[in-house]
């Protein structure tokens, strides 16, 4: 399946894409009214130290143990490979968080878990992430493993 | 192949779909106490509080039974005949197997309390019925008793709290959460759940009950309308230890979900396996560990061969906002070095032993905590990097620019 692949020495760690998933999963035309002055919840973050920057979001793991510790059902695998959270049954519990990996699940501020899922369920269709990467640091791609 | 599947929860469908991974054919009998296809138990509290309805909380679609050719029985297994490999029903119904795996989770232990048959409404909390018969005895006035402040009871607590009256919650433990928790952190969650509504009377317990009075060890008394007995579980083991399968506290297992029985495989808060933390066999009645336990008992019971071998307690909690986590082995007791990471309201305590993590406890600030169970899940060697700096804000920067760029980039 196609997958979002970062690759750390494109990053310039200018945080764009924590911006730009905030904007495609807000359900708002405008950008302005969806950003300004509001506490963004990305799905996606940037991790930086000294000169290492890259962003981090959903691996949509093979067999993911984020979907294992679920415990309302609400994290699903579909038919794409795509690991999809159905917010009606999340219950907050963050079994998902503590399971991670990644450390790339989230919640916001009605405590329901947030995280990447392509953009298929937004208006965007593709991951906005890669369509604003201004480095193409962050690729939207399949890798043969 | 026939196999037979006793349970009916989310071991047990796990283990349909490690079956099915393999065999497509074989005949599949799932023989299931409760009259409901597999739920997510920890979602009974969260129905009482309305954050889950009942149409929400089955573990699979409506039609996985069906188009996976199992053959659901209700029933309850009273023997196990090793020699013919059948299992016997309470009707008295016989069933053979090729296969057997066990996943009967776990039934509330109530112990002998005078008075408790005067009590008119009294429940256990353990399965979606009980939420159903809890719900049609409360009013919007009832106090409700819940005898046992572990996570049972004070789910239930957070379930009922804006449903009725008043919510008390009485320990002979002298804190909160008394396996998961010490009394520091304890005592921030006691405090969090007390500003939520929740009374408590700890280190003190009913030592009698007459009618709608519980009398106190104390000496106190507590009136109440509705009683919730919380004490605590017991495996559903019988019919295994008398078939002459080995147990400690649950059906022992190894990392293939075997049992001492050939062709008998367990999984889920029934069994004991080896926790990879703490270097030994424990019950570690966890969704994800019947999950994963499950799936693996039954892809072996087609013929595969794979082993469940990180096994590692972990549990995610939170109360009306409050969050803890832990993982692994972290009561100090074993020689492990402690860091710790305090801010108002939060904890962090690493317990590391032998350049490892071996567990940990966060309240409050949960955020990516799966970096620290990664950690402990792996045996990963904390020699190799700087693993301080993922104290308060764990990141996968200490990790070399290769794992990153195998996990984050795809290269392979």
């Amino acid at each position: 399946m196609k997958r979002v692949y970062v690759h750390e020495e494109w990053c310039l760690g200018c945080h764009l894409c924590e911006y730009n998933c905030a904007f495609a999963n807000s359900g708002i035309a405008d950008m302005v009214k969806a950003l300004k002055n509001k506490k963004i919840t990305p799905r996606i973050h940037v991790e930086e130290g000294g000169k290492i920057h890259y962003a981090v979001s959903c691996r949509h793991c093979e067999d993911p143990l984020c979907i294992k510790g679920c415990i309302s059902g609400a994290l699903t695998k579909d038919d794409e490979g795509v690991v999809t959270i159905d917010h009606n049954k999340c219950v907050g519990c963050l079994s998902c968080m503590l399971l991670c990996p990644y450390g790339c699940i989230t919640t916001d501020e009605n405590e329901t878990v947030l995280k990447c899922e392509l953009c298929m369920k937004n208006s965007c269709g593709a991951p906005a992430c890669v369509q604003g990467c201004p480095n193409r640091a962050i690729v939207y791609e399949e890798v043969q493993e | 192949m026939k196999y037979v599947i006793i349970g009916n929860g989310p071991a047990a469908v796990s283990c349909i779909d490690g079956i099915r991974s393999i065999d497509k054919d074989g005949e599949i009998t799932v023989i299931s106490k409760e009259n409901h296809p597999a739920y997510f138990r920890p979602l009974i509290s969260y129905y009482l509080e309305g954050k889950s309805k009942a149409e929400n909380i089955s573990c699979r679609p409506s039609d996985f039974y069906e188009k996976n050719g199992c053959e659901v029985v209700n029933g309850e297994v009273t023997a196990i005949d090793k020699d013919s490999q059948t299992v016997t029903l309470k009707s008295g119904e016989e069933i053979a197997y090729d296969k057997l795996c066990i996943c009967t989770g776990s039934s509330p232990f109530v112990p002998p309390m005078q008075g408790l048959d005067t009590v008119d409404k009294k429940f256990t909390f353990l399965t979606i019925d009980d939420s159903y018969a809890i719900e049609s005895a409360i009013t919007k006035d009832s106090r409700v008793l819940i005898i046992g402040a572990g996570l049972i009871g004070l789910k239930c607590a957070e379930g009922l709290r804006d449903r009725v009256g008043e919510v008390t919650v009485c320990d002979l433990a002298p804190r909160v959460l008394s396996s998961i928790l010490d009394d520091e952190c304890a005592a921030i969650v006691q405090k969090h759940l007390e500003n939520c509504g929740i009374a408590f009377s700890l280190g003190n317990t009913a030592d009698h009950f007459d009618g709608n009075t519980a009398h106190m060890k104390d000496g106190s008394v507590i009136d109440f309308d509705v009683l919730v007995l919380a004490l605590g579980v017991r495996p559903n083991i019988g019919f295994f230890k008398d078939a002459g399968g080995d147990c400690g506290r649950a059906i022992i297992v190894d990392n293939s979900m075997q049992t001492s029985i050939e062709n008998i495989y367990a999984a889920g808060d029934c069994v004991e396996q080896y926790d990879i933390s703490f270097g030994g066999k424990r019950i570690m009645a966890l969704l994800p560990n019947a999950n994963i336990g499950g799936r693996t008992a039954g892809v072996n019971m087609a013929g595969g061969k794979i082993e469940f071998d990180n096994a590692v307690p972990m549990n995610s909690i939170g109360f009306w906002g409050l969050h803890m986590m832990t993982a692994g082995t972290y009561a100090n007791d074993g020689g492990a070095e402690m860091i710790e990471e305090k801010g108002e309201n939060s904890v962090k305590r690493f317990f590391i032993k032998d350049n490892k993590l071996i567990g940990f406890i966060i309240i409050g600030d949960v955020k990516s905590a799966g970096i620290y169970t990664n950690l402990v899940r792996n045996q990963t060697d904390l020699t190799e990097f700087d693993f301080t700096s993922l104290i308060k804000n764990p990141n996968l920067l200490p990790f070399s620019e290769k794992n990153r760029r195998k996990t984050l980039g795809g290269v392979v």
